[in-house]
C-alpha cells in the first residue's frame, strides 16, 4: 500500500504496462457482473412489465401457473438458513483454524488442513445426497418430516465450513510472528494471545472469509434442494420444511415456460439484489475498519 | 495466603482450559463429521471401484461400465476454467492490492462486483452461461462454454484470496524492494507473489474445489453427453453432473454415484497435493535464491 | 522460467485441440436432442446404438426438462425435443412421436400397514383433510405428503387425474427428480408420494423399503401399464418442429422400432405394443 500514492520511487514502463493490464482484467471482471444483471433483467422483463413489482412480496403464495408470485417466504427461508449456517460454520470454522495454528501438534494440523481442503471440493450434490439418505431419516424419526430448515442449515454449514476454516487459517498465518512473540514476552497466556492479539490482527481476513461463505450459502442450490423440503411457507420452527430462492429456480426452471419462467428469473434478480445489499453493507463495514 | 494464590491460579487456568476444550472439541467435531461422511462414501462406493471403472465408458445410463469419458471431460472443463480465471484473477488481485488505494472508486466498484459475483447462485451462472457463451457466442454445449462459465464463478474466490494474501505481505518488504531499485513488476515477481504463495495456493485450491463440485452451472453449459470428447467444442458431462444424474434420475445408479464421488475426491487429493508441492518447491525457491 | 514453459505447453495443447475440433466437425453428421430428464438416459442409450449402426453419425443428448424440449425443438436449437408427457393444446403445432410409456404410482414406506387407498382418500390426504394415517387404517402417525415441484409433468398428470389444483395441495416435502421421491419415502416411515412405477418396482426389488399402492383397485405394475389397465400413465415423446426428414426421421423410426425395446425396458419404461 506504500505505493498506492503517486510518489512511487521507481516508475518504469513495465510497471505502467502491468497496471494497464491489471486494470483491463479488473474491468472485465466488473463487466461480467453487469452482463449477468442485464441478462437477468432481460429474461424477467415479460413478467416485470405485466405484474406490479410489489406483488412479488405481497402475494399470498407462489403458484405461478395460477398467477400468484409471492417470493417473501422464500426470501425469508434463504435469509434464515444462510444466517443459521453462517453462525455455526463461523464458530466451528474459526475454531478449526485456531486449532490448526495454535493447538494441534504440527502433524495433526497438516492432516486436519488437508481434510478441510478436501471438503472444500466435495460436490454439493454429494452433500445433498448424503443429507437426504443419512441426515433426513435421522431427523424424520425424531420430528417428521425430516426434510426441514434444520437439515438445510446443517448441510449448508458443512458446505461453507471449509471456506471459513481455510481463509481464517490463512489470515491467522499472516499475523506477523513478532506480534505473537511479543505476546509471549509479555507473559500472556495462550487464550489471551489468541483473543487479544491473533484474532484482532487476523480480523480482516476472517471477515472476508465469512463474507465469501455467506455468498456461497445464499447461492447454494443443489444440496439445499435435496434436504430442506421445498415447501413454500414461512417456517414456524426449525423442523418446518422451507424452500429457498435458489431451490425454487433449480426445481422449476427446467419445466417452466412463459411468465412462469420469467418469474423464476425475478427470483434470481431478487437474490442478486440481496447479495448486492450484503456486499454494500460489507464494503461500508470494511471502510469503517480501514479508518479505525 | 495460599488460598488466594490458588484462586489466582484457577482464575488463570480456567479460561485457558475452557478455550482449549472448545477448540479441540470443535476440531474433533468437524473432523468427526467429515470422516463420517467420507467413511460413508467409501463404504458404499469402494465396492464399485476398479481400474476398469476408471478406464471404460458408461453403459446402460451409467449403471454399468465406467467413467473414463466423464473424467476426461471434467479435467478439460477444469483446465479451461483455471486457464481463463487464474491470469484474470491474479491480475485483478494485483491491481486491487498493489496499485489502487482502498479509497479508489474503481477499486471499490470491482470489489463490490466481485462480492456480488460470489453470491450469485450457481444456477444463475448456468443460465447466464447458456445464454451468453452457448448461444450468444455460438460455442454451443461444449467444454469451452462450461469452463468459461466456471471461470466466471470462481473468479471472486481467486481474486479475494489472492488479494488478501498480497495484502498480508508486510509493507517493509515493498519498501526494501523499492530501496533496492526494483520496479513494481520485478518486486511482484521476485518478492510479493512468492511471499504470498501459500495464500495464493489456498485460493486456487478453493477455486478448483468449487469448480469441480459444481453441478447446476454445468448442466446448462457443458451438457450431458457422456461420450469421450474429441475437442473443446464437444459437449462433455462433468463428474458432478454424472453423480447428480445417477443419484437423482437413474434408478439403480447409487453404487456408481458413490464410486464416482470417491473418484472425484481422489482427483481432488491429487490436485491439492500437486499444487501444495508446487507452492513449496517452486515459489519458495524463488524467494530464497533470487 | 518454468511457469513460462508451462504456459507455453498449455497454450500449445489448447491450439492443437482447437485444430482437431475443426477437423472432427467436418466429418460427422450430428443430431441434437434436448429436453426431459426422464427421457434423457433412454435417448442417450438409443443414440449410442444408433451411432454404432450408422458410422459417421453423432447423437448428442442434453437434459433439462420437458419445456426445454418444446422450446428448443421450436427454435431449431435441437433437431428433436424430448417431452415426457402428451403435448398440450398450445403445443399442437409440433409433431410428436411416442417411444415408450410410463406409469405413475403411489408409494409409501414398506413398514406402513396401509394396503390400499381409494381415490377419495388420496385426494383428502393431498389436500390436507386427512393428516393422520389412523384415518385410513394405519398407525397413529402424522402423514408426510410428498409432492412434485410445479411444472413437472408427473405433477401435471397427477393433478389432472385427481382434478386438483396445485394450490389446493398441502405438502410437507416438495421434490424434483424421480429418485429424490423414492429416497424421501424410503427415509420416512410416514411419507406418501408418487413416482414412476418401473423405477419403484425395481428399487423395491433391490430391497429399498418402499411399497407401491394399487390405484382404483388396479395393482401398480409395469404389466398393468403395458396392458393399459392402469389409470395413471403418460407417453414419452420425441417432438419435432415439422414433419421430420432425413437423419431425424431415421432416428425417430429407429427409436420406435422393436430393436430398442430392450433399451426401453432397461430404463424401466414400457415399450410400445408390438
Amino acid at each position: 500500500m506504500i505505493w498506492s500514492k503517486r510518489s512511487t520511487s521507481s516508475p518504469s514502463r513495465a510497471d505502467a504496462r502491468l497496471a494497464g493490464l491489471c486494470s483491463a482484467a479488473a474491468g472485465l471482471v466488473a463487466a461480467i457482473l453487469l452482463l449477468i444483471v442485464l441478462f437477468l433483467l432481460h429474461e424477467s422483463r415479460p413478467v416485470l412489465q405485466r405484474v406490479e413489482w410489489l406483488r412479488f412480496l405481497t402475494d399470498a403464495s407462489w403458484h405461478p401457473a395460477e398467477g400468484l408470485f409471492g417470493l417473501a417466504p422464500m426470501l425469508w427461508a434463504t435469509l434464515v438458513s444462510s444466517a443459521g449456517a453462517l453462525l455455526l460454520a463461523g464458530t466451528l470454522g474459526v475454531a478449526s483454524a485456531l486449532f490448526c495454528r495454535f493447538y494441534a501438534p504440527p502433524s495433526a494440523s497438516r492432516w486436519f488442513r488437508r481434510l478441510v481442503a478436501l471438503l472444500a471440493g466435495i460436490p454439493s450434490v454429494v452433500f445433498g445426497f448424503w443429507g437426504l439418505t443419512v441426515l433426513v431419516p435421522i431427523i424424520a424419526s425424531w420430528r417428521p418430516p425430516g426434510a426441514s430448515l434444520l437439515t438445510g442449515i446443517l448441510v449448508l454449514t458443512l458446505m461453507i465450513l471449509p471456506t471459513v476454516a481455510l481463509i481464517a487459517d490463512a489470515a491467522l498465518a499472516a499475523v506477523p510472528e513478532i506480534y505473537l512473540r511479543g505476546a509471549a514476552a509479555l507473559g500472556m497466556s495462550r487464550s489471551g494471545t489468541i483473543l487479544g492479539v491473533a484474532l484482532p490482527a487476523a480480523k480482516g481476513g476472517i471477515i472476508a472469509g465469512i463474507l465469501l461463505a455467506a455468498g456461497r450459502a445464499l447461492g447454494e442450490t443443489m444440496a439445499v434442494l435435496m434436504v430442506s423440503g421445498n415447501v413454500v411457507q414461512m417456517p414456524h420452527s426449525l423442523f418446518d420444511p422451507v424452500r429457498t430462492l435458489t431451490a425454487n429456480i433449480a426445481l422449476e426452471m427446467a419445466y417452466a415456460t412463459g411468465e412462469h419462467r420469467a418469474a423464476l428469473f425475478v427470483s434470481g434478480l431478487v437474490l442478486t439484489g440481496l447479495v448486492i445489499l450484503l456486499a454494500m453493507v460489507a464494503a461500508r463495514f470494511g471502510e469503517v475498519r480501514h479508518h479505525g | 495466603m495460599a488460598e488466594a494464590e490458588s484462586l489466582a491460579v484457577t482464575r488463570r487456568w480456567l479460561p485457558e482450559a475452557l478455550m482449549t476444550l472448545a477448540v479441540w472439541g470443535s476440531a474433533l467435531l468437524v473432523a468427526g463429521i467429515f470422516l463420517w461422511l467420507l467413511g460413508d462414501l467409501l463404504w458404499r462406493g469402494a465396492g464399485h471401484l476398479s481400474w476398469s471403472f476408471l478406464f471404460s465408458s458408461p453403459l446402460n445410463a451409467g449403471r454399468a461400465g465406467g467413467i473414463a469419458p466423464i473424467l476426461v471431460s471434467t479435467l478439460l472443463i477444469l483446465g479451461v476454467a483455471v486457464a481463463a480465471a487464474v491470469p484474470l484473477g491474479l491480475a485483478t488481485a494485483v491491481l486491487l492490492a498493489e496499485f489502487l488505494s482502498s479509497h479508489s472508486r474503481f477499486g471499490r466498484l470491482v470489489g463490490l462486483s466481485l462480492d456480488v459475483l460470489a453470491g450469485v447462485p450457481s444456477i444463475v451462472f448456468g443460465l447466464f452461461g447458456n445464454a451468453f457463451f452457448s448461444i450468444f457466442l455460438g460455442l454451443g454445449f461444449s467444454i469451452l462454454s462450461g469452463g468459461l462459465t466456471l471461470a466466471c464463478m470462481v473468479l471472486p474466490i481467486l481474486v479475494r484470496t489472492a488479494e488478501a494474501a498480497l495484502r498480508a505481505v508486510p509493507d517493509d518488504w515493498r519498501l526494501a524492494g523499492a530501496a533496492l531499485g526494483l520496479s513494481r513488476t520485478a518486486a511482484l515477481r521476485h518478492i510479493l507473489l512468492p511471499a504470498a504463495s501459500s495464500g495464493l495456493v489456498a485460493g486456487l485450491l478453493l477455486g478448483v474445489g468449487r469448480a469441480m463440485a459444481e453441478t447446476a452451472a454445468l448442466i446448462f453449459t457443458s451438457g450431458y453427453v457422456d461420450r469421450m470428447p474429441s475437442s473443446l467444442f464437444d459437449s462433455g458431462r462433468a463428474l458432478s453432473v454424472h453423480i447428480y444424474d445417477l443419484s437423482m434420475n437413474v434408478a439403480g445408479g447409487d453404487g456408481n454415484a458413490y464410486a464416482s464421488a470417491l473418484v472425484l475426491i481422489g482427483l481432488l487429493i491429487l490436485i491439492n497435493g500437486t499444487s501444495l508441492w508446487l507452492a513449496e518447491h517452486w515459489l519458495n525457491r524463488r524467494i530464497l535464491t533470487p | 522460467m518454468r511457469l513460462k514453459a508451462l504456459t507455453t505447453t498449455l497454450c500449445g495443447i489448447l491450439i492443437l485441440m482447437l485444430l482437431t475440433a475443426s477437423v472432427a466437425l467436418a466429418v460427422e453428421q450430428k443430431l441434437v436432442l434436448t429436453g426431459s430428464s426422464t427421457l434423457a438416459p433412454l435417448a442417450t442409450e438409443i443414440g449410442k446404438r444408433f451411432e454404432r449402426q450408422n458410422p459417421g453419425v453423432r447423437v448428442d443428448v442434453q437434459s433439462g426438462g420437458s419445456s426445454r424440449g418444446i422450446t428448443d425443438a421450436r427454435s431449431g436449437l435441437a433437431d428433436i425435443g424430448l417431452v415426457s408427457r402428451a403435448l398440450k393444446e398450445e403445443e399442437k403445432d409440433l409433431k410428436s412421436f411416442t417411444v415408450a410409456r410410463d406409469g405413475i404410482g403411489m408409494i409409501v414406506h414398506k413398514s406402513n400397514p396401509v394396503r390400499e387407498l381409494s381415490d377419495r382418500q388420496i385426494i383428502d390426504i393431498y389436500t390436507g383433510k386427512i393428516t393422520n394415517w389412523r384415518a385410513v387404517g394405519g398407525p397413529d402417525q402424522p402423514i408426510t405428503v410428498v409432492n412434485k415441484a410445479e411444472g413437472r409433468s408427473t405433477l401435471e398428470l397427477f393433478l389432472h387425474h385427481f382434478r386438483l389444483k396445485n394450490s389446493d395441495i398441502k405438502a410437507q416435502v416438495v421434490i424434483g427428480e424421480n429418485q429424490q421421491g423414492i429416497k424421501t419415502v424410503a427415509g420416512n416411515r410416514n411419507a406418501i408420494g408418487y413416482v414412476s412405477i418401473g423405477t419403484a418396482e425395481y428399487e423395491a426389488s433391490q430391497g429399498v423399503p418402499i411399497k407401491l399402492l394399487p390405484m382404483a383397485g388396479v395393482a401398480a405394475s409395469v404389466e398393468n401399464v403395458r396392458n393399459g389397465s392402469f389409470p395413471l400413465a403418460r407417453p414419452l415423446n420425441l417432438v419435432t418442429k415439422a414433419e421430420p426428414q432425413g437423419l431425424a426421421r431415421r432416428f425417430i423410426d429407429f427409436s420406435r422400432s422393436e430393436s430398442v425395446h430392450d433399451l426401453v425396458e432397461a430404463q424401466y419404461f414400457v415399450p410400445l405394443a408390438r
